[in-house]
């Protein structure tokens, strides 16, 4: 959906489906999500909660527990390489070494009872094969350049001497410790204060440029994903629904719930005219998809075609597409300001 | 483009780095609780006098000699002597020993079943697990005193049955406890965080799930451990542990009953050494409770080298 234009892509997943068989239903979490992911880029995937990003990412991971979860796409490459069918052995060389992840929680994803240098060496040790010396040198190096002070001092600390906003640094560190080709950081900052969020996305935005790090960034706000990514997708109920590049998805909205994104999300550039405008409703229960578009109960801008059939995938520009049957070239203007 | 060093804060950047391990931290924890650093101590005499009972006891604990009963306290003998004029004290060094030999078997079988148990069941999960835990409620209904006499009464009276009645019903304990630790850490977020940087499933379990419950283990090792030293104690009173002339606590205690009148200092000896040792017990577990979880360990404890560090220095 989102072509490569010339480039092979770095990461690229074809039509994933995620389901959890729970005592309710089967719960379709991810219902065909396909995408690339360029080398060096960004890509950001947004979507308000529940709408499966997480589960998207780890799916792609194989961290999704089975049972009850059931994962199953037509492809998943990771350097050209089929990582879909592969086993767990083979999963755990590549996780952390070729493709890492940051969450979302910094006061919960560091282990308590181990210090961070203990957790940041632990993975040059098992990736890299690095001796315990090498391995703390690099550390140490890697401490400096994620911003802790004072890093050598600091390797014997637990996780509960630092600050949030530390903690998610030495897991920005850790998760780009062995120099992984692809970086999923899932909310990364949603725990955080502004202040030190823009400081995080700063730091990855850096780090990666430097490494050559492609990025997921997974949020649930628009204007955090517009600083940072090149591209985006738009998810909702577990199906992207729109995906462009960032200005020209932001500039020429065309899926009734990217519309309704954008007017609920406020904006630096906002003339004192426009007002926020929650979506009204409910995200669909997952538990039997409609055949119909997803956000077709909340929608402010549904045609007649919305109710017969279910949108098809089509391009409203270069790169840029949605599954949407509505003409929204009227509102662009509007919400250009 | 490596950050310049900032050195905002207490910190001596030309300080040795304060890399310290978790032990040397939680000893120091440790140490700072009197009240566990002297119950370790009391146990610790306790146990070196039991084990080296032997050597140290200038009586023998089991000799009649009736022409020396029911002295009361003196210099030869410490705390008197009993009805068959064998000295009480050497009779308590000696019953510490039998206490506190039951007291470990008591744990380390229980430890040796119920924790595997429990990591399995909290593992596996599903079908398994709710078969294990079901056959663990069974066993945790019945009262353990009165299961225990229930063994002794059908395997006889005997400090090995002893060990086994009163270890069955510990397994469930710590098979129970194992178990949550192990669902609870599981579902922790940094397990799949460590997870989704490579570490192994077995690696998690192991470095992960066990760190994480040998504090509520060791916690428990030392409430069953004072719990055993009170039902030998118990059991032993009733007839039930160890026989005659054997010393012990209990059956000591059981027979000064009976001179209580002539012989008052009698009953004293058994009470003390057993509250001593409950009390210690306790103390240090108490004491352990608090130091092994890192997150109660003050930040001072890391040296004043290493201050929480404000958001606001970085680039
Ligand atoms: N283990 C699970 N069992 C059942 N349902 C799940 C499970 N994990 C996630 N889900 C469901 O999948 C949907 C998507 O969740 P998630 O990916 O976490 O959303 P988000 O976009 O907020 O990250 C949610 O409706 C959630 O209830
Ligand atoms: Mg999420």
């Amino acid at each position: 959906m989102i072509e490569s234009a010339g480039m092979e892509p770095v990461l690229s997943v074809r039509n994933l489906h995620t389901r959890f068989h729970t005592e309710d239903g089967i719960v379709h979490a991810v219902g065909g999500v396909s995408f690339d992911l360029l080398p060096g880029k960004v890509l950001g995937i947004v979507g308000e909660s529940g709408s499966g990003k997480s589960v998207t990412a780890l799916s792609i991971m194989k961290l999704v527990v089975s049972p009850p979860g059931e994962v199953t796409a037509d492809a998943i490459t990771l350097e050209g390489e089929d990582i879909l069918g592969i086993d767990e052995v083979r999963a755990r060389r590549i996780r952390g070494s070729r493709i890492a992840m940051v969450f979302q929680d910094p006061m919960k994803s560091l282990n308590p009872v181990l210090t961070i240098g203990r957790q940041l060496t632990e993975a040059l040790r098992e990736h890299l094969g690095l001796s315990d010396r090498a391995a703390r040198d690099r550390a140490i190096e890697l401490l400096d350049r994620v911003g802790i002070p004072m890093a050598r001092d600091r390797l014997g600390d637990y996780p509960h001497q630092f600050s949030g906003g530390m903690r998610q640094r030495v897991m920005i560190a850790i998760a780009l410790s062995c120099n992984p080709s692809v970086l999923i950081a899932d909310e990364a900052t949603t725990a955080l204060d502004v202040t030190i969020q823009a400081q995080i996305i700063d730091l990855v935005k850096r780090l990666t440029e430097d490494l050559g790090t492609a990025v997921i960034w997974i949020s649930h706000d628009l204007g955090v994903v517009a600083g940072i990514c090149d591209s985006v997708a738009v998810m909702y109920a577990g199906r992207i629904v729109e995906s462009g590049p960032v200005r020209d998805l932001f500039h020429r909205p065309s899926h009734g719930y990217t519309l309704g994104l954008l007017g609920s999300t406020p904006r630096l550039d906002d003339d004192e005219e426009r007002r926020l405008q929650p979506i009204d409703g409910l995200p669909p229960s997952l538990l039997d998809p409609v055949p119909l578009c997803p956000f077709l109960p909340r929608c402010r801008h549904a045609v007649g075609a919305c109710r017969e059939k279910p949108p098809a995938w089509r391009d409203v520009a270069d790169v840029h597409g949605t599954r949407c049957w509505a003409d929204l070239t009227p509102y662009w203007r509007a919400t250009n300001g | 483009m490596s950050t310049p060093p900032l050195h905002i804060g207490a910190g001596d950047p030309s300080a040795p780095p304060a890399y310290r391990g978790g032990a040397f931290l939680a000893c120091q924890q440790f140490m700072r609780n009197h009240a566990a650093l002297a119950g370790f101590f009391i146990l610790l005499l306790l146990g070196f006098a039991a084990v080296l009972a032997p050597w140290i006891s200038p009586y023998d604990p089991t000799a009649l000699k009736l022409s020396e009963k029911l002295l009361p306290p003196s210099f030869s003998h410490w705390m008197g002597t009993d009805y068959f004029g064998r000295d009480v004290m050497t009779r308590i060094v000696w019953g510490g020993r039998v206490s506190l030999s039951v007291a470990f078997l008591v744990v380390f079988y229980s430890l040796l079943v119920g924790v595997p148990i429990g990591l399995v069941s909290g593992f596996v999960g599903g079908r398994l697990d709710n078969a294990l835990m079901r056959m663990m409620d069974a066993f945790l209904t019945f009262p353990p005193l009165l299961l225990a006499v229930a063994i002794v009464g059908l395997l006889g009276p005997d400090l090995e049955n002893v060990v086994i009645a009163l270890g069955i019903v510990q397994i469930p304990v710590f098979a129970r406890i194992v178990r949550g630790s192990t669902l609870s850490a599981r579902e922790e977020v940094y397990i799949v965080a460590a997870r989704a940087l490579g570490a192994s499933a077995a690696r998690v379990v192991f470095s992960g799930i066990l760190r994480n419950i040998v504090s509520p283990i060791v916690v428990q090792i030392t409430i069953v451990f004072a719990g055993a030293i009170i039902a030998e104690a118990s059991l032993s009173f009733l007839g039930l542990g160890s026989q005659p002339p054997d010393p012990s606590w209990g059956r000591d205690l059981s027979e000064a009953r009976r001179y209580m009148g002539d012989a008052p200092w009698l009953i004293i000896g058994p009470i003390l050494a057993c509250m001593l040792c409950v009390l210690s017990i306790n103390f240090v577990g108490d004491g352990l409770r608090d130091s092994l979880d890192p997150r109660s360990w003050r930040a001072k404890t890391t040296g004043g080298s290493t201050p929480r560090v404000p958001e606001q220095v970085t680039p």
